[in-house]
């Protein structure tokens, strides 16, 4: 175990390493001198020499990459070309909005998912069956910022059921918190449920299959036992797994839903940089992105291998 | 049952190729599938001459027409644009990314996957480049590459492409590394065939079947991709039409005319659909002891 422990650290650190790197150089990548975009209408050279001097652009490359890695280790991201306000202030007041919207998109979908696929899985044959597996065919095929408008436009507009867009902190009132993000953890829920049905439903299939299940059975455990306890006991690794594997595409999915109801979140963040080219934004949305998928994803791996042991040995061999 | 023997044989796939294909059409499913994507490349490739209106041709005095009005059988937008030629040049234009992605793909993923999966020496190295791809989520990928290179269709196809390369590496390597260890591959060896023919002649074919079944996979996630991209004005740039930014459009208006937001999504989830029900069967008939189950 702690030979793979060690492996998969050493992994994502090297992983971290080239990350930072593939953001400095990208940011080095981007048009235009930084200074004169800097400097705005004020372009005489003593005031650009004065600005490469204060972000250490007159410094070397490797200085520089030196600077902006011990800045970030700090938890220093620079500040915002367009507000002068700090990075880190910005992003600590997106990400609690995007996490709890994605904590809550990921409990919808393991509960629609997983109930979804033992109901495919347990009534082969029929109509439930069917009316599961169409369901998640939908829910892979259907674009979900479209399946957000149509949300807004007739549950929220024509119905007046949840909010239509906006945001209320966790602490200042929890229930219009959730009210206002309820439709839009539903919404950003729907591919991860799909998948999560379709996995629970092929692992299950495999699972009643198996002898240990026969087994169960013929020892006399009602049907209800059988399932609950032994059968889907195994979804909880393919919850595990898919949460992992779908992990980009949930951070995707989020700045879309963000930025259909308005939600003040990390991915709101994301677009409004590119499209003010705020580049420090840019450059500490990325970085972050890629650490917390770099973290979420050792996590994801180390959590699999405490509930499915064969994982380490392989991880060891 | 007969293709995966075939496999394991070492038989090219090619001789059960029609063996696959009664198969798909024997899935009723599969045929509606064939059939909307069928219809759906014929309206994108004849577009400029099936569209019944220039797809950017503003008619203020037709704005927000409703389904059914003379002449606009989907309906006009708020610029009175007519919404069915808009989605066939939509369509037009995400079949375009899609392929374009799926094809840079392809192209990246199938010999690295080669590589790492024949090679002991390189597959760290690959491995690694893969994981580095895969710490930037798809979006934040798109994000990046549109704030150094700009907004445009072909950016949009090249960041999908580069975000779907790791899992077709993956693939790849993981069906080489399958096939390398079977008796055929050996026997090829032991003859004394070089790397490079035992790759392209035993194994590049052989793992054909899964290269396929993620080429399905690919191409609904990259139209997928493109409208999401071109919904937050990081792709096709209007008044080009796309699907997405015309969802995008939509969005301002959607009360007043549901049916500009109604309908081109609609046609995006036509579109995945069918390739998913296809690909789907396809992976069926490729692998029957899978569907059986």
């Amino acid at each position: 175990m702690r030979r793979y422990l060690f492996h998969r650290l050493w992994q994502s650190a090297v992983t971290l390493v080239l990350a930072t790197i593939v953001v400095f150089a990208g940011v080095r990548a981007l048009p235009g001198d930084p200074a004169l975009a800097l400097a705005g209408e004020d372009r005489d050279p003593e005031s650009l020499r004065a600005i490469r001097q204060q972000y250490g652009l007159d410094q070397s490359w490797l200085v520089q990459f030196w600077q902006f890695v011990s800045h970030a280790a700090r938890g220093d991201l620079g500040q915002s070309i367009r507000t002068g306000a700090p990075v880190r202030g910005m992003i600590g007041s997106a990400l609690p909005v995007t996490i709890e919207l994605s904590v809550l998109a990921i409990l919808i979908a393991s509960v629609i998912g997983v109930g979804a696929g033992v109901v495919a899985a347990v009534r082969r044959g029929r109509p439930s069956e069917w009316a599961a597996n169409a369901l998640a065919l939908l829910g892979l095929s259907v674009p979900h910022f479209w399946l957000g408008l149509m949300a807004i436009l007739y549950l929220s507009v024509a119905l007046g059921l949840f909010p239509a867009s906006g945001f209320v902190p966790f602490f200042s009132d929890p229930a219009a918190n959730l009210h206002h993000l309820v439709l839009p953890a539903l919404i950003l829920g729907t591919g991860l449920a799909a998948v999560i049905m379709r996995q629970t439903r092929s692992s299950m299939l495999d699972a009643l299959s198996a002898d240990y299940i026969r087994t169960a059975e013929a020892k006399g455990l009602p049907p209800k036992s059988v399932i609950g306890k032994h059968a889907l006991r195994n979804s909880l690794i393919v919850v595990v797994t898919i949460v992992g594997l779908q992990l980009g595409a949930l951070i995707s999915g989020a700045v879309v839903t963000e930025r259909i109801f308005a939600l003040p979140g990390f991915g709101k963040l994301t677009v409004d940089a590119v499209f003010q080219r705020d580049y420090p934004v840019i450059q500490a949305v990325v970085l972050v992105t890629a650490t917390a998928y770099i973290v979420i994803n050792l996590l994801v791996d180390l959590l699999y291998s405490v509930i499915d042991p064969r994982i380490r040995v392989r991880g060891d061999a | 049952m007969a293709v995966a023997e075939a496999i394991t044989a070492g038989t090219p796939l090619r001789s059960n190729r029609r063996k696959v294909v009664r198969r798909i059409l024997r899935n009723p499913l599969a045929i509606c599938g064939l059939v909307v994507l069928v219809i759906a490349v014929m309206m994108a490739v004849f577009a400029p001459w099936l569209a019944p209106h220039e797809p950017t041709q503003t008619n203020l005095g037709q704005a927000f027409a409703p389904p059914g009005t003379p002449g606009h059988l989907l309906g006009t937008d708020d610029l009175g644009r007519d919404v069915l030629s808009r989605i066939m040049f939509g369509l037009r234009a995400s079949l375009h990314v899609a392929l374009l992605a799926v094809a840079t793909s392809l192209v990246v993923g199938v010999p690295l996957g080669l590589l790492a999966g024949y090679f002991r020496s390189i597959d760290a190295l690959i491995s690694r480049m893969t994981d580095l791809v895969l710490a930037f989520p798809f979006l934040i990928l798109a994000v990046g590459l549109a704030a150094i290179r700009g907004a445009s269709l072909g950016n949009a196809a090249i960041a999908i492409g580069i975000a779907q390369i790791p899992g077709m590496i993956r693939i790849v390597r993981s069906e080489t590394l399958r096939l390398k260890s079977l008796d055929f591959v050996a026997a090829a060896i032991v003859e004394g065939a070089g790397d490079a023919w035992v790759m392209g002649r035993h194994i590049l074919p052989n793992a054909a079947s899964v290269v396929i079944v993620q080429t399905t996979v690919a191409l609904p996630a990259a139209i997928l991709g493109e409208a999401v991209l071109s919904f937050l004005g990081l792709g096709i740039q209007p008044p080009a039409p796309s699907l997405g930014t015309m969802l995008a459009d939509a969005q301002q208006f959607a009360s007043r005319a549901p049916w500009a937001a109604v309908m081109p999504g609609v046609a995006i989830m036509l579109l995945t659909l069918a390739f998913n029900v296809v690909g789907d069967s396809l992976r069926d008939a490729l692998d029957p002891k899978a569907s059986r189950r």
